[in-house]
C-alpha cells in the first residue's frame, strides 16, 4: 500500500523526465526549434519524439489518478480514522532538529488529489490539442508533468517542510510554465514576478514554520494539528502570529491582497497552464494549508478575523477589477483572484468544507472556463481581446455551450454548482453576525459583480457582431481533444452542486460529513471561543432564494449591457476616466507596489553599489593603498641622491648613539 | 593517507614543472591524472571515514622543529588530520579540483604548464588548511595557498587583474599579518602549538588575552570569508580571475575562512565565541541582505555572481554563530553547497564567456533559444543558489535559519528577506542572460555546450541533487564533530548563567524543542 | 713643554669638527676628501693625546704605551688607502659628469 502511494507521488516525476529526455532529443532531431513563437500554425512540427511526449505524459497523470481513485475508495471503505500512510524517509538529521517525510492520504487529501489529478489529465488532453502546433510541445508536457508531482508532494506530505517543497516546487512550475514563451519577453518578466512575488509569501511561511518548531517541536501536520491548544493558552500570541505568518504565506500562493498582482500577469502563460495552475489547483494551496492546519486558526479567532477581511477584501478588488477588462484571460485572472477570497471567507467563518466546497466547483467551472477562452483563442489564431471578438456562438456551438455553463456556475445561477458553493460561504457568514455581516455584505457586492462581468465576458466574446477581421481569422471550433474535456468539466460544473448541498434539501452536506474527521478539531476550537450561531431553515431559503435573484438579475444586466459590443465600457472610460483606470489597472497596486517598492528598493541596491560600497568601503580600501603611497612619496624626498643629506642623516645617527651609549 | 592526499598534488605539480611546456595535451593530461587520483583517494578516505568518532582521524605526527619558549622550548610538530568538520571540506576540494582542470581546457592557452603547476600548488595549500593540526603548519599552509592565487589572478586573468589580484593580496596578507601576531602570542603564552591540545587549554588564558587572540584570528578570517565590511576584495578578485580561477575561490577559499572561524575561532575560543556572537550574528544578517542588495544592482553577471558569495557566506556565519546544533550543522552543509553551486555558476559563466567575450549583462539577451542545454544547466543552478527545496541549498538555509532563529529571532527574519532578495536577482540575471529575444546578432549562432562541458558539469550536478534529496548522508558524518564543538560552547554558555530555565517555560517546551 | 691634553683633546674635537662641516658643506668633491682627511687627523691628534695621557698618569708602568702611535699609523695608512680610492673615483666621476660639483650629481636618487 505504501508503495502505491509513492508510485503515486512519483509517476508524474518519470513523466516529466522522459518527457524531457524526449525534450531534447526532438532538439538534436531538428524539431521543435523555437523560433516560432507562439502557434506556429503554418508549420507543423511533428516528430516522433514529441508526439510522445504528450502521450507519455498523460499516461502518467491516468496512472496518478487511478491511484487516487483507488485510495479515496480504500478511504471511503474504510472507517472514519482511516487514514493511508507510506512509509518513512528520513529526510533532513540535525541534532534535535530532524524531518522524516512520509505520504499521507486521508479525507481532505483524498478530496485535493481527485482534483488535481482529474482536472489535470482532463487539461493534459487538451493540451494534446491545443499545443499541437508548439515547438516546445515535450517541453511543456514535461513542466506540466513536473508540476502535477510537486502538487501531489504538497498534498501528500506529513510535514510542512514537505508539503513546503512542494510548495516552492509548484511556484517553480509556474516559473516555468508562465515563461513558456519566454523569447517574446514579456512572459519572462512575468514569470519572474511571479516567482519573487511568490517568495514574499514564502519567507512569512519560513518564519511561521520557525515558530511552530519552537512552539511544538515537530513540524510534522498531524501532530501540530493534534496538539492540545488549551494547554497553550498562554502561548496564543505566539499561535497567533506564527498562523498569520502562514497564511501570508498563503496569501502569496493563493494570490490574496497585497500579494496579488502577479496572477494577472501569469496569463502570458499558455492556457491550460492558466487552467490547471492559476485556477484549479496550485492558487488553492493556500486554501488547503488553512485547511489543512485548522484547529492551529481556530484557536486564535482573531486570525480568522484577519482572514476574512483579507478574502473579503481580495474578492471585492478581483471583481471589481473584472469589470473593466478587455482581455479574456484577464478577465478570467481576476475572477480567480475574488473567488478565492471567497474560498479564505469561508475559512473564516469556521465554514472549512464550504471553501473545500468552493475550491472544487471552482476547479470545474474555472478550469472550464479558461479550456473555453483557450478553445476561442485557438480559433480565433491566438486573439485575445474581447473587443475583436463577438458573434463566436454561431462558429464554435460546443465551446459556446460549455462556456455558458462554466459562465453560470460561476456567477452563481441557481442550481449549478456555484450558486450552492457560494451560497454556503456567505450563509455561514451571516449565521455568524457581528463583523461577518459586514463581511457577508461584502461577499454580496461581490457576487453581484461576478454575476455581471461574466456576462458580459459571455456577450462579448459569443455574441453580438462579429469584431473581428474576417479577412484573416476564420474562427472555427476546436477538435474533438479539446471539446471533450470541456464537455465533462462543463457536466461537473453543472452538477457538483450535488456535492454538498445545503442542509434545507434531501441529500444535503455530502463533502461536509466527508471532511468531518479533519475539520472535527477546528469545529471544536471555534465552538468555545466563539458562538457558533445556526441558521435556521426559513432563513437559509431566504439565502438561498436571495442569491439566486441576486445572480439572475446582474447576469441579465450585465449580459444585456454587452450583447451590442464593448460600447459601454468606452462611455465609463469618457464619463469617468479616473475611476475606469482605477478599476482596469485593479485598483492600481501593481504601479503603486512598482513604484513604491520595487523601484526604492532597486534605487536603493544602486546607491549602495555605487554609492557606498564602491565610493565608501572600495575607496577606504584603495585608501589605504592612496596612503601608503602618499607616505611613499613624502619620504621619498629624503632619498634625493645627494650624498650630503645622507651624510647628515648617518652623521646625526652616530651622534644619537653615542650619545646614549654615553648617558646610558 | 591524508598526507599523500595533502601533497600528491605538489608532486604533480613538480611533474608538471618538468615537462616540456610546448606539448599542453600531455600536461593537461597529467594535471588531470594527478587531481583525479587525489579526488579518488579523497573520496576513499571519505568512504572510510568514521562518522561516529568525533575526533580526528587519519592522523600523521611527525616532529618539525622546535621554537623558543618563554618556560621551555616549544615543539612544532608536522601534524595533520581530519574531523568530520573538514572532511567535507577536503571533499569539497578533491572533487572541484579535477572539474577546474579540465574546465581550464577552454580558456587557458598561454603558459598553460605554468597555469597547472600554480593550481596544483594551489591545491595542496587549500587541502593542507583544512587538516593541519599544528597552528603553525596551518598558517604555512594558509599563506601557501595564497601565492598561486596571485599569479593566477594577475597572469591570465581578465582586463583589470593586477589591481584586483594586488589588492586580493595586500587584504588577504593584512590579515593573515595580524592572525600570525594572534598566532604568536597564542603559542608563547600556552607554550604549544598542537591544535587539539590548545583547545583544552585556551580557558587558562585570561579574557582579555583570549579576546585579543580571538580578534586577531577573527580578522583574518573575516576578510577571508568575506564578511561585511571587508568584502571589497571579493568582487574585483572574481571578475578578473580566469574562470578556474573564479570557482576554487569560490568554491573552497572563501571556506577557508569559514573554516577558520569554526575551527579557531569557535572551537578554539568558546567563549569569546558565545560573547561575540551577536557582533557576528548581526554582520552575518546584514552581509545577506545587503550583498542581495549589491548584486541586485550589478551589470556584470561575474560581479553579480561575486556580490551573492557575500550573501551566501553572510548565512553560513549567520549560522556559525548561532551556535546551535541545527544551525551549525547548516552552516557546514552551506559551506559545501555554496562551493557546489557557485561553483558551478562559474563554471557556466566561464562557458559563455568563451563563447561571447563578455560578461555585461546588457550584452547578452536569448540565449535559451540558441543555447538550450546550457539553459537548463543554468536555471538548475540559479534554483539551487536560490534554495529550491529539493536541492542543496535549502536544505542547509532552512537549518541555519530554524537554527538562528531559536537564537535570534530578529536576524533570523533579516535574513529571510535575504531569500525573497536571492530570488530577485537571480531571477533577474536569468531572464537577461536567457530570455526574452535575441537583442543582438553576434549571440545568434553561439555553439551549445560541448561533451567535456556538459561532463565536467555532472558530477556537481549529481552532488547538488544528492545533497538536497539525501543531506543526511553527508550530516551524518560531520555531526559528531559539530556535537563536540558545541558541548565546549554550551559549557560556555551555561557556566555563565545563573539559572537554567525548566522545560516547559520560554526557551523549550516539553518535548524539548529546538535549543 | 707640556701640552694639557685638555687642549690636545680640544684642538682635536675642533679639527673633526671643521672636517664634519666641510664634508656636509663642501661642493667640491676633492674638498669633501680633504675634509674627511681632516677629520681622520684629528682622531689620530686624540689617539695621540690619549696615549700620551695615559702613560704619564695611572697608568705608568702598565699597558703598552705605543698603543696610540700604533693606531694612528693604522689609521694614516687607512686614511692613504681611501684618499687613493677616493681620488680615483672622482677622476671617474670627472669623466663622466664634466664636474666635480656634488650638487649635481643624484645618481642614487630614489
Amino acid at each position: 500500500m505504501s508503495a502505491m502511494l509513492w508510485w503515486l507521488l512519483f509517476t508524474p516525476l518519470v513523466g516529466a523526465i522522459v518527457c524531457g529526455a524526449l525534450h531534447f532529443a526532438a532538439l538534436r532531431a531538428g524539431h521543435g526549434s523555437l523560433d516560432q513563437g507562439r502557434g506556429g500554425h503554418d508549420r507543423h512540427a511533428g516528430g516522433a519524439a514529441r508526439a510522445l511526449a504528450g502521450r507519455v505524459a498523460c499516461a502518467a497523470i491516468a496512472v496518478a489518478l487511478g491511484l487516487s481513485l483507488w485510495a479515496c475508495l480504500r478511504l471511503a471503505r474504510g472507517g472514519e480514522t482511516l487514514v493511508l500512510e507510506s512509509s518513512t524517509w528520513h529526510w533532513i538529521a540535525a541534532g534535535s532538529f530532524t524531518v522524516d517525510l512520509s505520504l499521507v492520504v486521508d479525507r481532505l487529501s483524498s478530496v485535493m488529489l481527485l482534483v488535481i489529478t482529474g482536472v489535470g489529465f482532463l487539461i493534459h488532453v487538451y493540451s494534446l490539442g491545443y499545443m499541437a502546433h508548439d515547438p516546445g510541445y515535450a517541453r511543456f508536457f514535461a513542466y506540466l508533468n513536473l508540476f502535477v508531482f510537486a502538487m501531489l508532494a504538497l498534498v501528500l506530505s506529513s510535514s510542512l517542510l514537505g508539503l513546503f517543497v512542494g510548495w516552492e516546487g509548484v511556484g517553480l512550475c509556474s516559473y516555468l510554465l508562465i515563461g513558456f514563451w519566454y523569447e517574446k519577453g514579456w512572459p519572462a518578466e512575468a514569470a519572474q514576478k511571479a516567482f519573487v512575488v511568490n517568495r514574499v509569501g514564502d519567507a512569512c511561511f519560513l518564519v511561521g514554520s520557525f515558530l511552530l518548531l519552537r512552539l511544538f517541536g515537530t513540524l510534522d501536520l498531524s501532530e501540530i494539528a493534534g496538539a492540545n491548544f488549551h494547554l497553550l493558552g498562554a502561548r496564543s500570541g505566539e499561535i497567533a502570529l506564527a498562523a498569520l505568518l502562514l497564511f501570508g504565506g498563503a496569501c502569496g500562493k493563493s494570490a490574496q491582497f497585497p500579494l496579488f498582482t502577479w496572477l494577472p500577469d501569469a496569463m502570458a502563460g499558455p492556457t491550460p497552464v492558466s487552467a490547471l495552475i492559476h485556477a484549479a489547483t496550485m492558487v488553492t494551496a493556500g486554501v488547503y494549508l488553512v485547511l489543512r492546519l485548522n484547529p492551529l486558526f481556530a484557536a486564535v479567532p482573531a486570525v480568522l478575523f484577519v482572514i476574512g477581511c483579507v478574502g473579503a477584501l481580495t474578492a471585492l478588488i478581483g471583481a471589481s477589477s473584472a469589470l473593466l477588462q478587455n482581455d479574456i484571460k484577464k478577465v478570467l485572472a481576476y475572477s480567480t483572484i475574488s473567488q478565492l477570497g471567497y474560498m479564505f471567507l469561508g475559512l473564516s467563518a469556521g465554514a472549512w468544507s464550504a471553501a473545500l466546497f468552493h475550491l472544487v466547483t471552482h476547479a470545474f467551472f474555472k478550469g472550464l472556463l479558461f479550456l473555453g477562452s483557450g478553445s476561442v483563442i485557438h480559433g480565433l489564431s491566438d486573439e485575445q481581446d474581447m473587443r475583436k471578438m463577438g458573434g463566436l456562438k454561431r462558429a464554435m456551438p460546443r465551446t459556446f455551450l460549455t462556456f455558458v455553463a462554466g459562465a453560470a456556475a460561476l456567477s452563481g445561477l441557481p442550481l449549478l454548482s456555484g450558486f450552492f458553493s457560494k451560497d454556503e460561504i456567505l450563509a455561514r457568514n451571516f449565521a455568524l453576525g457581528g463583523f461577518h455581516l459586514t463581511l457577508w455584505g461584502v461577499g454580496v457586492a461581490t457576487a453581484a459583480l461576478t454575476a455581471f462581468y461574466t456576462w458580459r465576458m459571455v456577450a462579448l466574446t459569443f455574441f453580438g457582431a462579429e469584431r473581428f477581421d474576417r479577412a484573416h481569422v476564420h474562427p472555427h471550433e476546436s477538435p474533438a481533444l479539446m471539446t471533450v474535456p470541456l464537455v465533462i468539466l462543463a457536466l461537473l460544473s453543472v452538477l457538483g452542486g450535488l456535492l454538498n448541498l445545503p442542509h434545507v434539501l434531501p441529500g444535503a452536506g455530502l463533502l461536509q460529513h466527508w471532511l468531518e474527521p479533519v475539520t472535527r478539531a477546528g469545529d471544536e476550537l471555534l465552538r468555545r471561543e466563539v458562538e457558533h450561531g445556526h441558521v435556521a431553515a426559513l432563513t437559509e431559503w431566504l439565502l438561498l432564494g436571495f442569491g439566486a435573484a441576486l445572480a439572475l438579475f446582474f447576469a441579465q444586466r450585465g449580459f444585456h449591457g454587452y450583447t451590442q459590443g464593448p460600447a459601454r465600457d468606452q462611455a465609463l472610460e469618457r464619463g469617468q476616466p479616473k475611476l475606469a483606470s482605477f478599476l482596469a489597472g485593479a485598483w492600481q497596486f501593481d504601479k503603486s507596489y512598482h513604484a513604491r517598492i520595487v523601484l526604492p528598493l532597486r534605487a536603493a541596491a544602486e546607491t549602495l553599489s555605487a554609492g557606498f560600497d564602491r565610493r565608501g568601503i572600495d575607496a577606504a580600501v584603495d585608501g589605504a593603498g592612496t596612503l601608503a603611497r602618499a607616505l611613499g612619496q613624502h619620504l621619498r624626498a629624503l632619498a634625493d641622491g645627494q650624498v650630503k643629506h645622507y651624510a647628515l642623516w648617518m652623521g646625526m645617527g652616530a651622534a644619537l648613539l653615542s650619545l646614549t651609549w654615553v648617558l646610558g | 593517507m591524508l598526507a599523500l592526499i595533502t601533497f600528491l598534488p605538489l608532486a604533480g605539480a613538480l611533474l608538471v614543472a618538468l615537462l616540456p611546456g610546448h606539448n599542453t595535451a600531455l600536461l593537461r593530461l597529467v594535471a588531470l591524472a594527478v587531481t583525479t587520483v587525489v579526488a579518488a583517494l579523497g573520496i576513499a578516505f571519505y568512504a572510510g571515514f568514521d562518522g561516529a568518532a568525533p575526533g580526528f582521524q587519519g592522523e600523521l605526527v611527525r616532529p618539525w622543529f622546535t621554537l623558543a619558549g618563554p618556560n621551555a622550548p616549544i615543539p612544532v610538530s608536522f601534524h595533520l588530520g581530519a574531523d568530520g568538520i573538514s572532511l567535507l571540506l577536503v571533499a569539497l576540494t578533491v572533487v572541484l579540483m579535477p572539474l577546474v582542470v579540465l574546465s581550464s581546457y577552454g580558456h587557458v592557452h598561454t603558459r598553460v604548464k605554468e597555469f597547472l603547476v600554480w593550481l596544483l600548488v594551489m591545491e595542496t595549500g587549500m587541502l593542507g588548511v583544512f587538516v593541519a593540526l599544528d597552528l603553525v603548519l596551518f598558517y604555512f599552509f594558509w599563506e601557501v595557498s595564497l601565492v598561486p592565487l596571485y599569479f593566477l589572478v594577475g597572469i591570465w586573468g581578465g582586463e583589470r587583474r593586477l589591481y584586483a589580484t594586488l589588492k586580493f593580496f595586500l587584504y588577504t596578507v593584512a590579515g593573515s599579518l595580524v592572525m600570525l601576531i594572534g598566532v604568536i602570542a597564542l603559542v608563547w603564552e600556552l607554550g604549544s602549538t598542537n591544535v587539539p591540545e590548545l583547545f583544552l587549554r585556551t580557558d587558562l588564558l585570561e579574557p582579555t588575552t583570549q579576546a585579543w587572540i580571538f580578534g586577531a584570528f577573527a580578522l583574518a578570517f573575516a576578510i577571508k570569508v568575506p564578511l561585511l565590511p571587508f568584502h571589497t576584495w571579493l568582487a574585483d578578485a572574481h571578475t578578473e580571475a580566469p574562470t578556474s580561477g573564479s570557482v576554487l575561490l569560490a568554491g573552497v577559499l572563501l571556506k577557508m575562512g569559514t573554516y577558520g572561524l569554526l575551527r579557531f575561532g569557535i572551537q578554539l575560543f568558546p567563549a569569546m565565541a558565545v560573547d561575540a556572537a551577536p557582533l557576528f550574528l548581526a554582520l552575518g544578517g546584514i552581509g545577506i541582505v545587503y550583498g542581495a542588495l549589491l548584486a541586485w544592482a550589478q551589470q556584470d553577471l561575474k560581479r553579480l555572481i561575486a556580490c551573492s558569495s557575500v550573501s551566501h557566506l553572510g548565512f553560513v556565519v549567520l549560522g556559525l554563530f548561532a551556535l546551535t546544533g541545527p544551525a551549525l550543522r547548516g552552516a557546514l552543509l552551506q559551506m559545501v553547497n555554496h562551493g557546489l553551486s557557485t561553483g558551478l555558476l562559474f563554471l557556466l559563466v566561464g562557458m559563455v564567456y568563451e563563447r561571447t567575450h563578455t560578461r555585461e549583462l546588457a550584452r547578452y539577451g536569448g540565449l535559451a533559444k540558441v543555447m538550450p542545454v546550457f539553459a537548463l544547466f543554468f536555471v538548475f543552478t540559479v534554483l539551487s543558489s536560490a534554495g529550491l527545496p529539493g536541492l542543496n541549498g535549502f536544505v542547509g538555509e532552512y537549518l541555519i535559519l530554524a537554527g538562528t532563529f531559536a537564537v535570534s529571532p530578529l536576524w533570523a527574519a533579516v535574513s529571510v528577506t535575504g531569500v525573497v532578495l536571492g530570488a530577485v536577482y537571480l531571477l533577474m540575471a536569468t531572464r537577461r542572460v536567457l530570455f526574452g529575444p535575441v537583442t543582438r546578432p553576434e549571440n545568434e549562432h553561439l555553439a551549445d555546450l560541448g561533451a567535456r562541458e556538459v561532463g565536467l558539469m555532472l558530477p556537481l550536478v549529481a552532488l547538488i541533487l544528492w545533497i538536497g534529496v539525501q543531506p543526511n548522508a553527508f550530516l551524518e558524518k560531520c555531526a559528531p564533530a559539530l556535537e563536540r564543538v558545541l558541548e565546549r560552547v554550551e559549557n560556555e554558555r551555561f557556566g555563565a548563567r545563573l539559572d537554567v530555565p525548566a522545560p516547559g517555560e520560554s526557551g523549550t517546551d516539553e518535548s524539548g524543542a529546538l535549543r | 713643554m707640556n701640552v694639557p691634553t685638555d687642549h690636545l683633546l680640544a684642538l682635536s674635537a675642533i679639527l673633526f669638527a671643521l672636517g664634519v662641516l666641510g664634508f656636509l658643506v663642501r661642493k667640491n668633491v676633492i674638498i669633501v676628501l680633504a675634509s674627511i682627511e681632516l677629520m681622520l687627523n684629528a682622531a689620530n691628534l686624540s689617539f695621540l693625546a690619549a696615549s700620551r695621557h695615559w702613560s704619564q698618569t695611572t697608568l705608568a708602568g702598565q699597558g703598552d704605551p705605543s698603543a696610540g702611535p700604533i693606531f694612528a699609523i693604522f689609521v694614516i695608512l687607512v686614511a692613504a688607502a681611501e684618499a687613493a680610492v677616493g681620488l680615483a673615483l672622482v677622476i671617474a666621476l670627472y669623466r663622466l659628469k664634466q664636474t666635480v660639483a656634488l650638487d649635481g650629481m643624484a645618481e642614487l636618487r630614489g
